[in-house]
C-alpha cells in the first residue's frame, strides 16, 4: 500500500530538537526564530553528542568562535547599559575593543554579520530599553532618567526615545498605564 | 547559546488587493530570510490561527479597515490568547491620530504602520520594521514594552 505524506519543515525541526535535548536529560528553552538556548554548564561532551545526533537529520548546531564572540559582545554591551555602577564612565568602544582583544573594526564587523546592524544602534536601543524599564518602575522622573543614562537634557533623552520608538515617552507612560488598568479590569 | 537561522514567518491580512501585491513586492528587498502568507479578510486570518496545526507568524501585519472583522477585533482575539505570545503585531492603518495610535497600542500591538502614499516609501517603511523587530529577537527586549510606531 503507498502512503503520500506532506511535512512542515519547521515543525519536524522543532520537535527533533525537543526529542535530543530531552533525550541527553538537557534543559533547554527553544528560541522564537529557531534555535535553542541552554545553560552554560552543560558538559561538552553532551553538546558534542547533540551536535552529532542532530546532524543525522541534516540539522546543524552554528557553534563557532564568531557565534560565541557575537553573543559575548552583545552580552557585555548589554551589562554595561544596565549595570552602569559597574562600569562608571566607560567608553563603550575602548572596554570592547580591550576586553576582546580585538579592534573595534573587526568587532563591529561581526557584530552587524549578525543584527544587520551597528554597535552604536544596538547601544541606543538598549538604553532606551533601560528607559522604559525606569519609566515603569516609577522611581526616578525624566530629568533623573536622562541622568543616569548619560544624556544631556530630558529633551535629548526625548528626542532619542522618539527616534527609536516613534512615540514620545510621555505617550509610552500613558500606554503602560492604560494597559494595566485594562489588565486589571 | 547556540542558534539557527530560520526563515521569518510573515503574514499579511489586507482586503485590498493592490496593497497586497505592493506588500510583497516591498518585502522582497529585505535581508532577512523570510516568507510571506496572504489574507484577504480578518475571518480568513482567524480561521487559519484557531488551526490546531497553523504555523504561526513571527510577525502579523493587519490593516485596521476590513470587511467580516476588522483588525482591531483580530488584534483583541489574538492578544486573548496565550497561545500567540510570541507574535509581533503590525497594525497598518490610514490614521496619524496620537489617540489612534496610542490606544492600537493600548490593545496590545507592538507596531503602528501609518500607511505610506507611495511604494518607495513603503520599502522604507517595510525595512525599518523588520529590521526593529530583528533587533527585538535578538536582543532578549521586553515583550510587554516592545512599541515602535512609523
Amino acid at each position: 500500500m503507498r502512503f503520500y505524506i506532506n511535512y512542515d519543515v519547521n515543525i519536524a525541526c522543532r520537535v527533533i530538537l525537543q526529542e535530543q535535548l530531552e533525550l541527553l536529560n538537557i534543559k533547554y528553552k527553544l528560541l522564537p526564530l529557531g534555535g535553542f538556548e541552554i545553560s552554560n554548564t552543560v558538559s561538552k561532551e553532551s553538546l558534542e553528542t547533540l551536535k552529532a545526533n542532530l546532524s543525522r537529520y541534516a540539522i546543524n548546531v552554528i557553534d563557532d568562535q564568531k557565534n560565541h564572540l557575537f553573543q559575548q559582545i552583545k552580552e557585555t554591551i548589554v551589562e554595561i547599559v544596565f549595570e552602569k555602577e559597574k562600569y562608571p564612565n566607560t567608553n563603550i568602544s575602548y572596554y570592547l575593543s580591550d576586553k576582546f582583544n580585538l579592534s573595534y573594526g573587526h568587532l563591529a564587523s561581526i557584530f552587524s554579520e549578525y543584527t544587520y546592524t551597528t554597535i552604536e544602534n544596538f547601544i541606543i536601543i538598549q538604553k532606551i530599553e533601560k528607559v522604559k524599564k525606569l519609566i515603569i518602575e516609577e522611581k526616578l522622573n525624566m530629568t533623573e532618567i536622562s541622568y543616569e543614562l548619560n544624556y544631556s537634557s530630558v529633551a535629548h533623552l526625548s528626542s532619542q526615545f522618539k527616534k527609536v520608538t516613534g512615540l514620545t515617552p510621555s505617550m509610552f507612560k500613558r500606554i503602560i498605564e492604560k494597559r494595566r488598568q485594562l489588565t486589571n479590569n | 547559546m547556540t542558534t539557527i537561522q530560520t526563515p521569518l514567518q510573515v503574514f499579511l491580512a489586507d482586503d485590498d488587493e493592490d496593497d497586497r501585491t505592493f506588500f510583497s513586492e516591498a518585502i522582497e528587498d529585505i535581508k532577512m530570510k523570510n516568507k510571506l502568507k496572504l489574507f484577504n479578510d480578518g475571518r480568513d486570518l482567524m480561521d487559519y490561527l484557531f488551526n490546531a496545526d497553523a504555523i504561526l507568524p513571527h510577525i502579523l501585519f493587519l490593516d485596521l479597515n476590513m470587511p467580516y472583522k476588522n483588525g482591531l477585533d483580530c488584534l483583541k482575539e489574538i492578544r486573548a490568547n496565550d497561545r500567540f505570545k510570541d507574535v509581533s503585531i503590525a497594525i497598518y492603518s490610514t490614521s496619524s491620530s496620537d489617540e489612534d495610535i496610542e490606544n492600537t497600542f493600548i490593545e496590545g500591538a507592538n507596531i503602528y504602520i501609518k500607511k505610506p502614499n507611495d511604494f518607495s516609501e513603503l520599502k522604507k517603511v517595510i525595512k525599518g520594521v523588520f529590521n526593529m523587530n530583528w533587533q527585538f529577537h535578538l536582543s532578549g527586549l521586553n515583550k510587554e514594552t516592545f512599541f515602535f510606531s512609523i
